[in-house]
């Protein structure tokens, strides 16, 4: 398993001129990991979703704005 | 040749009549990254890539184009019925003064869509890559075109969008690995 | 000119989007997996799907395709409201 975003927490200076975001985030989208599609991955169960989502595979599907606990103005 | 289909390939819903948006979307329309520079990359590299892809170059190509397509409707139902005073409040005047509603093919600062956008240096390796980075500055473009806007239905296509460039993404890499394999060689010499 | 598209248009209309979606996709992956047998009977299985969906909703609303994809009725309905940005 993999996770979609990475965190990190920037240097923040005493001089920063704006209020910092002390932790910053970006996206490591599925595509980055699954190497060759092996065949025969689930689908999602209804074409209606697979539209909805954007793809016919879970497994390839990479949610945006990051979930959770990730937001960028943290 | 090609046929056209009167459907867009995902339904485009905008809840909001907010000019700027437009403004922000254009990006996707005539920029660097965007839809019209994607789909006329792919479709130019064909000719000279490994027949292994062309198949893939020529599919991804047409699906930019209905890509392309959407941000147009968004674009279209965006500024279709707003004023002249709402678009110089959302900083499209300049746009006004030249082209009125019509779209163009520009960046978001006004930029004109250039050839060198696309970029071909006839070595598969190369365009490819550079096919996968094109496929993740557009998804990268798509995340901040949705940071910027609160239009739920829009984003919802938006979302669509940027889902697609990670598979574009995930297949442009597969295309690397088939011209990497080296089995079927010996048949060659 | 205002022509009010039935719920039924969009309905019908998005089952379509949702079967060529998925079409879309498996012919994607086909491309860089010519040999997945399973893939391909589903990209055909759909690609008939796709056609009886299209038929249908063509004796409704009109063509979907030029250049001789699609029948026409008379007068010439290729060329009518609304085109995909409008609806």
């Amino acid at each position: 398993m993999f996770t979609q975003y990475k965190y990190w927490k920037p240097y923040i200076s005493p001089f920063d001129p704006c209020p910092p975001i002390k932790v910053k985030v970006y996206a490591t989208p599925p595509q980055l990991y699954m190497g060759f599609q092996p065949p025969g991955l689930p689908q999602f169960p209804t074409p209606q979703e697979a539209l909805r989502a954007g793809t016919l595979w879970p497994q390839l599907f990479s949610p945006y704005p990051p979930p959770k606990g990730g937001m960028k103005s943290e | 040749m090609w046929y056209y289909e009167k459907k867009l390939q995902y339904p485009v819903k905008v809840s909001t009549c907010n000019p700027m948006l437009a403004r922000y979307l254009v990006e996707q329309y005539g920029g660097a990254d965007g839809e019209l520079a994607a789909a006329l990359r792919y479709m130019n590299q064909r000719y000279t890539i490994p027949d292994k892809v062309v198949g893939l170059l020529t599919d991804i190509a047409t699906e930019e184009f209905s890509h392309l397509e959407m941000i147009a409707t968004m674009i279209y139902k965006l500024t279709k019925d707003a004023t002249p005073e709402m678009l110089k409040e959302a900083g499209l005047g300049d746009h006004y003064v030249n082209h009125d509603k019509a779209l163009f093919y520009e960046n978001a600062s006004g930029v004109p869509f250039t050839a060198t956008y696309i970029q071909a240096k006839g070595d598969p390796i190369a365009d490819l890559y550079e096919d996968i980075a094109a496929e993740e500055k557009a998804r990268a473009t798509y995340q901040w075109i949705i940071d910027l806007s609160d239009d739920t239905d829009l984003n919802d296509s938006l979302k669509f969008l940027r889902e697609r460039e990670v598979v574009h993404s995930q297949r442009f890499r597969e295309a690397v690995e088939i011209l990497k394999d080296d089995r079927n060689q010996k048949k060659i010499f | 000119m205002s022509k009010k598209m039935p719920p039924e248009f969009y309905t019908l209309l998005e089952e379509i989007q949702a079967i060529d979606f998925v079409i879309v996709e498996l012919n994607l992956y086909l491309d860089t997996h010519p040999n997945d047998y399973d893939a391909i009977q589903q990209f055909n299985e759909n690609t008939e799907k796709s056609m009886k969906l299209k038929v249908n909703f063509e004796q409704k609303f009109g063509p979907l395709m030029n250049f001789g994809r699609s029948y026409s009725d008379y007068p010439f309905n290729w060329v009518d409201t609304p085109w995909p940005w409008q609806v």
